[in-house]
């Protein structure tokens, strides 16, 4: 089962690259990534799909904490959590079928972004196992091309971010 | 006590405002930080920084390899306590880099890497000595910096001496833009450094710290198994205070030899994979192990599931990663191992009245198990009257030197041997590649801890396959007459990698053979110092005490019993209980 990620980061070049390391060097695939910009431009949230070893889904965490960029990494798996995707999906539909395709859109509330002759462009947002079935119901109209956005989620608990306060720059170590 | 004569040296301070150029702020920063001496070799972008140098009171140690300027750099590390700094040009500098960041990495060792970069208008455009330094170095440090401003340049280079000393140590690269250092502006010193997402867990759990102390009088069997991070931490004084409080018997990890001292009462040995019989069947038969500073590698370990596995487990790491990666503790502790010690000390000593006495009579039958341990197997230190037995010639170095003297090692036999014979009486004595097992270790790291020791007897240990990996660096030994003694090991193979073949390939002897070694007298004699060859055991003293006594680098290359093999062993993956202690061909498992 998918595991989903929330991982709040420093907006900076390469902070992607080592929260994704994480998981790359130890052989894991990542299914979905999405990341923006949070109220604090500084600041970005992601939220990473991939398929951890139970054993190992603590340790991975506790690695994306340990990186000087990562405010804070949660897995949301087990949590009490939203999580959303949208589905852009072109669906081609000969004359007969239209309404049909039209009634199942509204079924998943689904919008048309764009109609042709062709069929319909549609966009929708939901549970990512709705948009699996949305995916399946469309493909029996006929051929469809899908771009998804990969899963966002949101922890429903309030949890404090334990930030390092400032300290000083330059304190010459005294070790020895 | 450090580096007395450079520390003498005026420390220059730039006042605020005034126009310097990059490279020039890079120095002050240095000097703020209190480094007093960097390793490195320039290359074409990082001429405007060696140019800033030229007038500049801070010491440049000329290296031949940058590889070596890191493990030089280590060994300066290793030897204070303090960052060690070293600095490479753009593209091949920074990749020869590589393997000792990945070194300082496994050893959590503080360093501050600064490479040059090509100009911020040529990056990415494939310009000559161009390399993705940023990128190759992600997965190589402890976190890394790509400067791409003047103004951001004093600020980062301050964070990267932070990140590199603070919380699990580690090394820390900057990469500098050559326009970077050619830019002028105006300085103003950075006094503070926010880093919110750089989480450092210092103090440790009060509750937690009182139940572990209960456990510890409440054990029959207690074993303290103390790795790097007391010497990371400067926990020695406390780990003393600590199993003589707790009355407990300690191992020390081939990175935490010298946490406590070797001639301690309490210290055993070192544990694992070539550690002592009495180290490894404490560990197996303890029914508590308090485990300070310590990852529990798979070469301490042998097979997880069998260790320790009567034992409940105390783990003391300042690395959140560390605490359950590997075992699952029933007591974890999150903090700076020196400040829970001195808690745990305090609460050990509340508690004493109430629990000290209690279990007194398990406790000596515990400690008299112990002996009897140390007694049935000691370590083996055969002698031969035609030939040097590698551990006759530890034996004879660990006598000369009385746990005081700095020993380097590379990786390998002469590293078990070292480790397991030779006493180390303090910590920030034994200096080794541990983690990364780099060959190539032990000449620079000697030339960093004697840098860093000037008052120090300084030995590099190495086998005849690493040593030829270092002798660029017999150079930089002579130019800047270090009296490094370094020793060779000499048996004609890549020791380890024979033993390996010997035991488990069926002796297939497969590339291991060393059977051209440069004379060790004209090697030396060509780079200006001294150097011998000996292979006689009626030699060895003497010629030791010759290499002790001359005033300067010494290269003495002796001839050891080519077939020997280290004892103990654990083969891979096997309980540490089920140790081999001869040439009986054990069951092949990895």
């Amino acid at each position: 089962m998918l595991q989903t990620i929330s991982i709040l980061l420093e907006n900076k070049p390469g902070a992607l690259l080592r929260v994704t390391g994480v998981l790359a060097a130890r052989g894991y695939n990542i299914e979905t990534l999405t990341v923006a910009k949070t109220i604090d431009p500084e600041l970005s949230r992601m939220t990473i799909g991939v398929d951890v070893e139970e054993r190992l889904r603590s340790q991975v965490i506790k690695q994306m904490n340990k990186l000087v960029n990562v405010l804070q990494a949660t897995d949301l798996t087990d949590a009490p959590a939203v999580i959303r995707e949208m589905i852009l999906l072109r669906v081609r539909c000969e004359q007969p079928t239209r309404t049909a395709v039209l009634k199942e859109a509204e079924i998943f509330h689904a919008r048309v972004v764009d109609s042709s002759t062709e069929g319909f462009a549609l966009e929708a947002t939901g549970e990512p196992e709705k948009l699996d079935e949305f995916v399946d119901i469309m493909r029996s109209y006929g051929d469809i091309e899908v771009t998804r956005s990969g899963g966002v989620a949101m922890s429903l608990e309030t949890k404090k971010i334990r930030l390092q306060p400032p300290v000083p720059a330059a304190v010459p170590q005294t070790t020895f | 006590m450090s580096a007395d004569i450079l520390q003498s040296l005026p420390a220059k301070r730039v006042e605020t405002g005034k126009l310097m150029s990059g490279a020039e702020m890079l120095l002050e920063c240095l000097v703020r930080e209190g480094v007093d001496c960097f390793f490195g070799y320039p290359g074409g972008v990082t001429i405007p920084f060696y140019d800033a140098l030229y007038d500049h009171h801070i010491r440049h140690v000329l290296v031949r390899h940058e590889e070596n300027a890191v493990f030089a750099a280590e060994g300066f590390a290793r030897a204070t306590g303090k960052v060690g700094v070293c600095c490479a040009t753009s593209g091949p500098g920074a990749t020869n880099l590589v393997t000792g960041l990945v070194d300082a990495m496994m050893d959590s060792i503080p360093i501050v890497a600064i490479t040059g970069q090509v100009h911020s208008k040529l990056i990415g455009s494939d310009a000559f000595q161009e390399a993705d330094t940023f990128g190759i170095t992600r997965s190589a440090t402890k976190h890394n910096f790509m400067v791409k401003t003047l103004a951001e340049l004093p600020q980062i280079v301050h964070e990267a001496f932070y990140i590199a000393a603070s919380g699990r140590p580690g090394p820390v690269l900057v990469d500098i833009p050559k326009d970077v250092f050619q830019a002028r502006g105006h300085y103003t010193p950075i006094d503070t450094i926010h880093l919110p997402g750089y989480k450092v867990f210092t103090e440790g759990h009060a509750g937690q710290i009182r139940r572990a102390a209960q456990l510890i009088w409440e054990a029959e069997k207690p074993m303290v198994y103390a790795g790097g991070g007391i010497i990371a931490a400067n926990a020695s004084a406390e780990l003393k205070e600590f199993v003589e409080t707790a009355d407990a018997p300690a191992v020390c990890t081939l990175m935490g030899l010298g946490g406590l001292s070797s001639s301690h009462p309490n210290f055993i040995s070192m544990p694992g994979m070539h550690g002592s019989y009495a180290a490894n069947m404490g560990m197996t038969d303890c029914d508590l192990l308090i485990a300070l500073g310590t990852r529990f590698d798979d070469r301490v370990t042998g097979q997880l599931a069998t260790f320790a596995r009567h034992a409940r487990v105390i783990h003391v790491d300042i690395d959140p990663a560390e605490v359950g990666k590997n075992r699952t503790p029933d007591i974890p502790i999150v903090g700076d191992v020196k400040r829970v010690l001195q808690k745990l000390n305090k609460v050990l000593q509340e508690l004493e009245p109430e629990f000290g006495r209690k279990k007194a009579e398990p406790r000596r039958r515990w400690w008299s198990q112990i002996s009897a341990w140390k007694a049935e197997r000691p370590y083996d230190r055969p002698r031969a009257d035609d030939e040097i037995k590698p551990q006759h010639l530890m034996d004879e170095i660990d006598r000369l030197s009385g746990g005081q003297a700095i020993v380097t090692s590379d990786v390998g036999q002469h590293q078990m041997w070292a480790a397991q014979l030779i006493r180390f009486n303090e910590p920030r004595l034994w200096i080794n590649s541990g983690g990364l097992g780099a060959m190539g270790f032990g000449v620079p790291s000697a030339m960093g801890a004697q840098m860093a020791r000037p008052d120090k007897l300084v030995f590099a240990i190495c086998g005849d396959g690493g040593f030829q990996m270092s002798i660029p660096e017999l150079a930089t030994i002579a130019s800047q007459g270090l009296p490094v003694k370094i020793v060779v090991m000499n048996n004609g193979y890549l020791g380890m990698v024979r033993q390996w073949q010997t035991l488990f390939y069926n002796n297939r002897l497969s590339a291991v053979t060393l059977d051209c070694f440069p004379d060790a007298e004209k090697l030396a004699a060509a780079y200006g110092f001294q150097g011998r060859t000996i292979d006689k055991p009626s030699q060895l003293t003497r010629a030791l005490e010759e290499a002790i006594a001359y005033p300067g680098p010494y290269l003495l290359n002796v001839m050891v019993s080519p077939e020997e093999n280290v004892y103990p062993m654990v083969p891979a993956g096997g309980s540490i209980s089920e140790m081999v202690f001869g040439d009986v061909k054990p069951v092949a498992v990895a």
